[in-house]
């Protein structure tokens, strides 16, 4: 890490390390930022519910979003995996169907950052995945 | 001086800024009682562990009593020292101690001079309330001091001798809460430790927890011995204390009463270890001289300072700490070791009986000196030089055991040929009074002269370590004194680290010197008894036709008719002695 | 860039290690590694949780899924079902004792809802052996600002401001004891942690040491700024091998970062910390005793004055603050004086982490603010009495404190009030006590405590305490007097009224509080003869219903001394004299025959 001899010194190591416990700092306030949850069972994976996860989390990363990606298990939707459910601060969860990669991109840029409601939501009654 | 004021037992007064609650209600008259507090004035020695909670008083507006021993004096505290609480308070704390303390007052040997049972008295404790379990520790007996402490109430006042006044570092509180005590490390035994037998621990204990090993019965069936012929030699400074036993002033000389007593104890030869002192000053101060004038003709091989050897807690001293200087102290055995060596030589030529049937007795201020007689190169085929060695306390209990009425006794004269002596022996009996009587003869030796004069006020007091430049017509002589061995320890790390410029030194280990000795009456923390002891040395000095030990014309008759000359091959046999490296 | 989508947080707290987080660790690892998984799993090891009735914990982020007694074994499971399905392992999730259901995440559990963590902000969520994590939390941000931006004098007012104070027990101002520290003139001066803790069962200060070991180096070294020290010296426990550990790795790290050592942040500020081990003496927490044990002295306190803060540690000014009230500090700076002042009651601002044991439900470490009322933290962090017993006292302050009882069950928790109430803060010790508690034998069990760790240096404290475990002892056995009540209460006052510091100042007042709380049950004791909690053997009675014994002989036979005889099919007999209240009769009989008095 080396010598850390001024007070912009410390600030700036404090930003590089930041990202190292960024996880942690993150899910202790869950409810302030965009929670996507991906649904990680078998079916889910199999229809690369994993590339997705690796998507969002880079591009959330990357495009400096506070965003939790969390995987879960199967929401029920086995037809229409990957599935996705996005929770933005203060509002209703949204559960997606098939995001493959370019509907993650879409799901980014329109619902998380403009807050725009986009095609593919599962339109149902649904229960949230906590429940 | 910055003052503040103060009501103490509703009496309003003005006071020096810094003192204690302590010091300032005996300034007015109120004696708060105190038990762990000790402190001798100008020796600087002060035991104020704020242990033992028994002076404690009440400072309106504080929570808690306040021990007036450490409680320093603030403007406007209102002290009250005895009402309810306090008196509650502090009965209880001394019942406390009493419930944990042997209750064989009526056969202790503290009984009378205990301050616990005068504590026990002035409170008007007739019941103690709280009664249990009593801690019990293993007894621990040495050639000089024995440790009963179960006796012990933590006072540390022993603790504070051996560490911060004599650096020995031997005693210190070991265990915890109920079970804590005052014990040399893992509890061992004094004489497998460097306690040097000072006996400076039993001259403050409060309580019976410590005493010297008490040799009375041994001398009376000595006495009864119709074999036996038993003569005694007085140490200086038992002559300015033993009064105090029998009630008279301290400071009062009672050499002839002493005298008397002896002689009506049934000792054969009352002699005196002053005779021995003036001795120790022809060897010693013919020793100083030689190295001095060698050292001064350029030999490097001899090492300076010169110390004077008198003391066995001294000698014992450096043998454990500083065993690297073994060679510096002069070589002459201790006046008590030459009286034992001539007597059972010289006199019992004289008197023509074999040495096994002549007991030499001492009466010193000392305990070490109950040490010094069972060390192993003082003894001739097993025999000792001196058999047996009384404290003046022992004596003085003997003197009360006999039914004789000491106060009444007529004055009475030392026996001859090893009772008479000069005023340079006598205050062998004080700090500086050694060296003194050394420069009194080694003037006149080296120089040839007459001394000018004879008293060295520059050499006395009560200072820790004093220094002093002795003009030798032309030849400036340095002379250091130190009393206390912690004070001797400082002479000594100079030495050892190559910056002393002295060319001899007096060591004495108690402070005060012997007249401060462990043997000697209590003083209860009493500093100006150990000075009218040292004014009392001076003035038997000051009394004496013979101011000199070379002029002591028994010395000068034993000189010629058995030592021949100072340090001969006879003195050397009979009168030096060897020093042992006891670091293990 | 680390591309960690998980992490597994598992307590590294000396109670957890002692339950294998080691081996859940490397388990943990190895499995990761099999499925490939290590570069999307973080391991870590963090510091105590504070819900060590649950231990070992394993924490799972960011889903915040906490799993409580997790062994080795249940590792793979873990990461086939969790990491890899998305599915939480039921079974390992902790249970709400009240609706027996799973709670996956902190949140939703009563022991974390009403803490707030300010001293242990950063136990259980950084690794301790890791600098950066520190740094990542706004670590040595305090030390630089006060060094770059502050004077000394400014950095003590806000300490002042912010009205923390002194989490060792006498809840002394810390900015003023600073102040007076700053004040005196001499050419060396020492900052000292105290870090020997000592309370039966309290661990405050070693899980933050643990947990969270860089805060209290910042603190210090902010100290030494405001005093003008350059030394620091943490004095603690040697038997706190983990802590001890961690905080060396910790010194390590800032000094490799200088963080700790010459020209701090490129200012002229000089500070180095070393470490000193004590051996675990109780009465060493008390200052002045500290410092003489420091010294390679016997552990004794001295009078005050002269305070530490005139002539300490090598009769040099010094400052001395325990761990908790360090970890404060950085906080303070960073978030104002003002922030932290708002937290608490009038007098008592910020909050008090406790050590909750006893007959409770969630043992466990715990951080509320000053002002949350002791059923707060009995019946909401701490779950309730086990086993649904009623609650009798609660024992605050460590053995010095006093047992209070349901009436106190609101009183919002400060300094103030627990004194009002005739116990303590003391260092945050807090034994929940139920009906089945005796409480003269409590008292009893906490005199033992000071008994043994009395230095023994003053009189009313070595023989007093002494002299009252006796008596309490003598009621125990059934052989008390009603006068007994009555001296117990004067030796205690007078012990409390004399001693020289604070162990034996407040050593009796168990017995006090207890007798003032209690006295019907003392007076059931040596009146009646009986211990109504049924916890004093020597009063127990076991005699043998004649109707009821069938003379099976079983009781007959279990009886190790040979007490009971009786014919076969004839009621059996206890012979009193012989009984030793062992409590086998009682239990082996089938037929209800043997009853206890």
């Amino acid at each position: 890490m080396g010598k850390i001899t001024s007070l912009s010194d410390l600030k700036r190591i404090r930003e590089e390390v930041q990202s190292q416990i960024k996880i942690r700092e993150n899910s202790d306030h869950p409810e302030q930022m965009v929670q996507i949850k991906v649904g990680m069972a078998t079916c889910g994976i199999a229809s690369g519910a994993r590339e997705t996860m690796n998507y969002f989390i880079e591009e959330t990363e990357h495009q400096a979003i506070d965003a939790i990606v969390t995987q879960t298990g199967c929401m029920g939707y086995c037809y229409a995996e990957p599935t996705v459910e996005v929770i933005l601060p203060g509002k209703e969860p949204v559960v997606f169907g098939y995001v493959n990669k370019k509907k993650a991109e879409e799901i980014i840029e329109k619902y998380i950052v403009q807050g725009e409601l986009i095609d593919g939501i599962i339109p149902l009654s649904f229960k949230t995945i906590d429940d | 001086m910055e003052t503040v004021n103060l009501t103490i037992d509703k009496k309003q007064l003005v006071v020096n800024k810094g003192i204690t609650i302590l010091e300032a209600a005996k300034g007015m008259g109120v004696q708060i009682p105190t038990l762990c507090h000790m402190k001798l004035d100008d020796l600087n020695i002060e035991n104020r562990p704020g242990g033992c909670r028994v002076c404690v008083v009440e400072v309106e507006g504080r929570k808690n009593l306040a021990p007036a021993c450490c409680t320093e004096v603030q403007d406007g505290m209102v002290i009250n020292t005895h009402n309810m609480r306090v008196i509650n308070a502090r009965r209880t704390v001394v019942e406390l101690i009493l419930s944990d303390h042997p209750f064989d007052c009526l056969v202790c040997a503290k009984s009378g001079n205990c301050e616990l049972q005068d504590m026990a008295h002035n409170l008007g404790i007739r019941e103690i309330h709280y009664q249990g379990e009593q801690s019990t520790y293993r007894e621990d007996t040495s050639p000089a001091i024995i440790r009963d402490v179960d006796k012990c109430i933590m006072c540390r006042r022993c603790e504070m001798m051996c560490n911060e006044v004599q650096t020995v570092g031997v005693l210190s509180a070991i265990n915890r809460g109920f079970n804590s005590v005052v014990a040399p490390a893992f509890e061992m035994n004094l004489d497998h430790s460097v306690c040097t037998y000072c006996g400076q621990c039993v001259a403050v204990c409060p309580t019976g927890a410590l005493t010297e090993v008490d040799e009375t019965a041994k001398v009376i069936r000595a006495l009864s011995d119709p074999e036996k012929t038993v003569i005694v030699q007085t140490a200086p400074a038992v002559r300015a204390a033993l009064g105090e036993e029998f009630g008279m002033e301290p400071g009062t000389l009672v050499t002839g009463k002493l005298v008397s007593s002896l002689k009506r104890l049934g000792f054969d030869h009352v002699f005196d270890t002053d005779f021995a002192a003036d001795l120790t000053i022809m060897e010693e101060g013919t020793e100083l001289l030689g190295r001095l004038n060698k050292f001064l003709g350029g030999d490097k091989s001899v090492k300076l300072p010169i110390l004077t050897s008198c003391c066995p807690a001294w000698v014992k001293f450096f043998e454990h700490q500083f065993s690297s200087l073994k060679d510096i102290p002069s070589t002459a055995r201790s006046p008590q070791q030459m009286f034992g060596s001539i007597a059972k030589t010289y006199f019992a030529d004289k008197l023509g009986i074999k040495r096994e049937n002549l007991v030499v007795v001492s009466i010193m201020p000392c305990v070490a000196k109950k040490y010094e007689r069972g060390r192993d190169e003082f003894k001739v085929n097993g025999n000792p030089d001196v058999d047996h060695v009384l404290t003046t306390r022992e004596l003085a209990a003997l003197i009360k055991l006999s039914n004789i009425d000491f106060n009444s006794l007529p004055n009475d004269d030392f026996d001859q040929p090893l009772g008479e002596s000069t005023g340079a022996a006598v205050i062998f009996g004080t700090t500086g009074g050694v060296i003194e009587a050394a420069i009194r003869t080694a003037y006149e030796i080296q120089t040839g002269k007459e001394l000018p004069r004879l008293d060295f006020e520059e050499l006395r007091g009560m200072e820790g370590i004093r220094k002093a430049t002795i003009d030798f017509n032309g030849l400036p002589v340095n002379i250091g004194i130190a009393h206390g061995l912690g004070n001797a320890r400082k002479l000594l790390e100079d030495i050892q680290s190559g910056k002393s410029e002295f060319h001899a030194i007096e060591i004495m280990s108690c402070p005060g010197g012997c007249i401060g000795g462990g043997g000697q009456p209590y003083h209860h923390g009493n500093a100006e008894i150990l000075k009218k002891r040292q004014k009392a040395i001076y003035l038997e000095d000051k009394n004496k036709t013979l101011r000199k030990s070379h002029e002591n014309p028994y010395i000068k008759k034993l000189y010629e008719e058995f030592l021949g000359n100072p340090m001969s091959e006879k003195a050397h046999h009979l009168l030096h002695t060897e020093y042992f490296d006891r670091t293990k | 860039m680390s591309n960690y989508k998980m992490n597994v947080l598992i307590c590294g707290g000396t109670g957890c290690k002692a339950a294998e987080s080691a081996n859940i660790q490397a388990r943990f690892k190895n499995i990761l590694e099999e499925k490939s998984l290590e570069d999307e799993v973080q391991v870590i090891m963090t510091g105590c949780f504070g819900f060590c009735e649950q231990g070992p914990i394993v924490k799972i982020l960011p889903d915040n899924t906490f799993y409580v007694r997790v062994t080795p074994s249940d590792i793979e499971e873990i990461v086939m079902e969790h990491f890899i399905k998305g599915r939480p392992v039921e079974r390992l999730l902790y249970k709400d004792p009240k609706t027996k259901e799973s709670v996956p995440a902190t949140k939703g559990m009563d022991f974390y809802k009403k803490q707030l963590r300010i001293a242990l902000r950063n136990c259980g969520f950084i690794n301790p052996e890791r600098i950066e994590e520190y740094i990542a939390r706004d670590g040595y941000l305090a030390l630089a600002t006060c060094l770059t931006e502050k004077t000394p004098a400014e950095v003590i007012g806000e300490i002042k401001e912010s009205g923390l104070r002194g989490r060792g027990g006498g809840g002394f101002p810390t900015g003023l004891k600073w102040e007076l520290t700053a004040k005196s003139v001499s050419d060396k001066k020492y900052v000292v942690c105290n870090a020997d803790e000592g309370d039966p069962g309290a661990f405050m200060d070693r899980s933050i040491l643990e947990g969270d070991p860089h805060s209290v180096i910042e603190a210090m070294a902010i100290c030494g700024y405001c005093i003008g020290a350059d030394e620091g010296v943490v004095y603690i426990r040697a038997e706190y091998p983990l802590a001890i550990e961690r905080l060396k790795i910790a010194i390590k790290q800032a000094r490799e970062s200088g963080l700790l050592g010459k020209n701090i942040f490129g200012t002229e500020f000089n500070f180095d910390i070393e470490l000193r081990y004590g051996a675990g003496a109780f009465v060493c927490g008390e200052e002045t005793a500290l410092i003489h044990s420091m010294e390679g002295l016997r552990g004794e306190p001295t009078f005050k004055p002269p305070f530490p803060s005139q002539e300490g540690y090598m009769k040099k000014p010094t400052n001395v603050n325990n761990v908790e009230t360090f970890a404060n500090v950085p906080v303070i700076i960073n978030k104002g004086a003002s922030w932290f002042n708002k937290i608490g009651t009038e007098k008592s601002k910020g909050t008090k982490v406790f050590a909750l044991a006893g007959k409770i439900n969630n043992v466990g470490l715990i951080e509320v603010p000053m002002g949350t009322t002791l059923r707060e933290v009995i019946y909401e962090i701490g779950g309730g009495i086990k086993d649904g017993k009623e609650f009798k006292s609660v024992q605050t302050g460590g053995p010095s404190g006093g047992c209070l009882t349901k009436k106190f069950l609101d009183t919002p928790i400060d300094y103030d009030n627990l004194i009002a109430a005739g116990s303590m803060m003391g260092s945050g010790g807090m034994i929940v006590m139920d009906e089945d508690d005796c409480m003269v034998s409590i008292a009893k069990f906490y005199l033992e405590f000071t008994l043994e760790e009395s230095c023994g240096k003053c009189s009313p404290c070595r023989i007093g305490n002494k002299r009252l475990h006796e008596i309490l002892d003598k009621i125990t056995q059934g052989k008390g007097k009603e006068e007994d009540i009555e001296r117990l209460q004067e030796l205690s006052h007078v012990i409390k009224d004399t001693s020289l510091c604070g162990l034996g100042q407040s050593s009796p007042n168990p017995v006090l509080s207890t007798i003032l709380n209690f006295r019907d049950e003392y007076l059931a004791h040596v009146k009646d003869g009986k211990c109504p909690a049924g916890q004093c053997k020597a009063m127990l009675k076991y005699t043998i219903n004649e109707e009821n014994c069938t003379g099976c002989t079983l009781c007959f036979r279990n009886c190790p001394v040979g007490a009971i005889t009786g014919e076969r099919r004839a009621p059996h007999f206890i012979d009193q004299a012989l009984c030793i209240k062992c409590g086998v009769c009682y239990e082996k009989c089938k037929f209800d025959a043997v009853k206890l008095a």
